[in-house]
C-alpha cells in the first residue's frame, strides 16, 4: 500500500470515542419473538388491521392507513363471500343464466389487475399490491348491496321489490366508486384522473349490474 | 510393518492401495460397487503414523477414489461427519459452493429476463393521453375525412380503445342478461370478453397483415388504435337497440352510425395506400367485416320482441321464464311505449 506510506495523524487532533460496540437493540428479537405468541394474539392482530380498514372503507377519508400497509385478506373474504351469493343455484342446463362462482371471482380479480395496470401505465405512484388492496377492499358495499337483495328477494319478485333493488344497488355503486376514487385518484397527476376513474367505474357497474340481475331459482 | 491396525484405500476387491499406506487389512468398510455408504471408522484415523505426508497422501488418495465412486452412487458424499471436515469436508464445502454459484447465475439470468419482458413501461407511451384528446378522438372516429390523397395521421394511442373494448363487454353483458342467452359451453363473460378482444385483435391483425400485402402504411399499433376507435359507433348502437328493439331501428343505426364509422376508417387508409387495387381489397375487407360485425353482435344475442314470444306461447309459459323477465318487462316495456309514442308522433 504505497499510498499509505505517509499517513500521519497530527499530534494536534485528539482521537476520542467510544469503543465499545452498541449492544444490539432488541427490535431483533422482537421480529421474531411473535414466534411464541399465542395464536390468538396473532390471528386478532390480523383481524384488527382488516376491521380497521373496513372502517376506512365505509366512512372514506383520505387517510393513508389503506395504502401504507395494504393486505389482500379483506379483497379476499369479500369476493368469496360475492361469489357464494352470486351462484346460479340451479344445476338445471337449460336455465344458464346465473354466473357460476369461478366467473365472479374471475371478473373481480381480473378487473382490479387490469384497472391497477392501466393506472400505473397513466402515471401512477402507487404499488400493484396497494392498489389491488383498496380495490378489493371497496367491493363491500357491493356485498352489503347483495345481500339487502336476496333479502328483498326472499320476500318476493315483482315491480317494488325491483326499485328497492334499483336503489340500494345503485346508492352502493355511487359508494364504491367514491371511496376506491378517493383513494386511488390522488396518486395520479390531476388532469388525468378521469382517465383513471372510468375503467373503476365501469368495474364496479359491472359487478352492481351482477348484483341487480340476480334472481334466485 | 507396525503391528497397527491399518486400512486400505479403495474398492474391496479392486484398485490397488497405491498410497504410501502399507496394505493391510480392511478395518474401514470401504464402499462397495456401487453400494453402501462411505462410512468412515473414526477409531482408525487416530491410529495413523505421526507422518503428515502419509496422512496427504492417503487424503488425496481417498479423495480420488471417492470421486469415481461417486458417480455410482450420488449423494452418498452428503453423509459426512461433522468432526473431521478434512476430507470430505473439503468435497462438501466445494460442491457446495459450486452449486451455490450456479443458483446464483441462475437468478440472476432468470430475473433479467423477468425484468426485460414484464416491463411494463414498453405499454407506458401508448397510454400517454389527457382526457381531452380521448374526447376529440372518439368524436372524430365518426367523421369520414374527406382529403384522401394525403396520409392521415392516426394517433398510436392504445388507452381508448382499450377501454372502448371493455365497454363494449359491458354493453354485451347486458344484451345477453336482457336476452336470457343460453350459454351452453363457457360462461357469459367469457363469451364477450373472448367475442370482444378476438375482434380487436384479431381484425387488426389481419388488416396488418393485409395492409403489408397491399404496401399501405400503416403500423400495427395505428391499426389496433384505428379498429379500436371504429368500435365506438359499435358500442352506441347496441347500446340503443338492446334496450328498444325494433328492428327497422337498428338497421337505421346499423346503416347510418356504424357506415359513418367505417367510412372514417375506411377514408384513413385509402390515405396510406397507393393503387387502385390495393385500396379496393383493402377497403373492401375492412367495410365488410367491421359491419358483419355489428350484424353479428345484434343478431347473435338479440332478445326477441316480447309479443311474437307472448303470442307463441299464450297462457302456457313456464314460471321460471317470468321471474327470469324481471327487469326487461318494466324498462322494456316503458321504452317501447316511449320509442311506439314517438314513431306515431312522427
Amino acid at each position: 500500500f504505497p499510498g499509505l506510506a505517509d499517513v500521519s495523524i497530527s499530534q494536534d487532533i485528539p482521537v476520542e470515542g467510544e469503543i465499545t460496540v452498541p449492544v444490539g437493540s432488541n427490535s431483533p428479537d422482537e421480529d421474531y419473538s411473535t414466534l411464541d405468541e399465542p395464536v390468538k394474539d396473532t390471528i386478532m392482530r390480523d383481524l384488527k388491521a382488516v376491521g380497521k380498514k373496513f372502517v376506512h372503507v365505509m366512512y372514506p377519508r383520505k387517510s393513508s392507513a389503506l395504502l401504507r400497509d395494504w393486505d389482500l385478506w379483506g379483497p379476499l373474504v369479500l369476493c368469496v363471500a360475492l361469489a357464494l351469493m352470486l351462484q346460479g343455484g340451479s344445476a338445471d342446463s337449460k336455465d344458464d343464466g346465473g354466473p357460476q362462482f369461478a366467473e365472479v371471482f374471475v371478473i373481480i380479480w381480473f378487473g382490479a389487475v387490469v384497472i391497477t395496470l392501466n393506472s400505473k401505465l397513466l402515471g401512477g405512484t402507487i404499488s400493484f399490491f396497494q392498489s389491488l388492496c383498496v380495490l378489493g377492499y371497496c367491493v363491500m358495499p357491493l356485498t352489503v348491496a347483495m345481500l339487502v337483495c336476496r333479502l328483498v328477494l326472499l320476500a318476493g319478485g315483482g315491480t317494488v321489490s325491483f326499485i328497492i333493488r334499483l336503489i340500494v344497488v345503485g346508492a352502493m355503486f355511487a359508494w364504491s366508486t367514491l371511496a376506491s376514487t378517493a383513494f386511488l385518484a390522488d396518486s395520479q397527476p390531476p388532469n388525468r384522473k378521469a382517465l383513471v376513474v372510468y375503467p373503476i367505474f365501469l368495474f364496479y357497474f359491472v359487478i352492481s349490474w351482477m348484483i341487480l340481475t340476480f334472481t334466485p331459482q | 510393518a507396525a503391528s497397527r491396525t491399518t486400512y486400505r484405500w479403495g474398492r474391496a476387491g479392486g484398485g490397488g492401495a497405491a498410497g504410501p499406506g502399507p496394505a493391510g487389512a480392511d478395518t474401514v468398510s470401504a464402499p462397495a460397487q456401487g453400494g453402501g455408504s462411505a462410512v468412515i471408522d473414526m477409531e482408525n484415523m487416530d491410529d495413523t503414523s505421526g507422518s503428515s505426508f502419509e496422512d496427504m497422501g492417503e487424503m488425496h488418495q481417498r479423495m480420488k477414489e471417492e470421486e469415481e465412486e461417486a458417480e455410482g452412487e450420488a449423494g452418498a458424499g452428503e453423509e459426512e461427519d461433522g468432526e473431521f471436515l478434512g476430507m470430505k469436508g473439503l468435497r462438501g464445502q466445494l460442491g457446495r459452493q459450486v452449486a451455490d454459484q450456479m443458483w446464483q447465475v441462475g437468478k440472476r439470468q432468470a430475473s433479467r429476463a423477468f425484468s426485460l419482458y414484464a416491463n411494463i413501461d414498453i405499454l407506458r407511451p401508448y397510454f400517454d393521453v389527457e382526457p381531452v384528446q380521448v374526447r376529440a378522438r372518439l368524436l372524430e372516429s365518426m367523421i369520414p375525412v374527406k382529403m384522401i390523397n394525403f396520409p392521415q395521421k392516426i394517433a398510436g394511442e392504445l388507452y381508448g380503445p382499450l377501454m372502448l373494448v371493455f365497454t363494449l363487454v359491458a354493453i354485451l353483458l347486458h344484451g345477453m342478461k336482457t336476452s336470457d342467452t343460453i350459454i351452453r359451453e363457457g360462461t357469459l363473460m367469457g363469451t364477450a370478453i373472448g367475442t370482444c378482444f378476438g375482434y380487436w385483435l384479431g381484425v387488426s391483425s389481419f388488416m396488418y397483415f393485409l395492409a403489408y400485402l397491399c404496401n399501405a402504411q400503416i403500423t400495427m399499433v395505428q391499426m389496433l388504435s384505428l379498429l379500436g376507435y371504429g368500435l365506438f359507433g359499435h358500442c352506441i348502437t347496441l347500446l340503443v337497440t338492446y334496450n328498444i328493439h325494433f328492428h327497422s331501428l337498428f338497421y337505421i343505426f346499423w346503416l347510418v352510425v356504424g357506415g359513418l364509422s367505417t367510412l372514417r376508417m375506411v377514408a384513413v387508409l385509402v390515405s396510406r395506400t397507393v393503387g387502385h387495387t390495393q385500396r379496393l381489397i383493402l377497403c373492401g375487407t375492412l367495410a365488410a367485416l367491421h359491419m358483419l360485425f355489428l350484424l353479428y353482435l345484434h343478431f347473435a344475442y338479440h332478445k326477441v320482441v316480447e309479443g311474437i314470444l307472448d303470442t307463441l306461447e299464450g297462457p302456457n309459459m313456464p314460471p321460471f321464464q317470468r321471474v327470469a323477465r324481471d327487469i326487461p318487462v318494466v324498462s322494456n316495456a316503458v321504452l317501447n311505449t316511449t320509442a311506439k309514442a314517438i314513431a306515431l308522433t312522427l
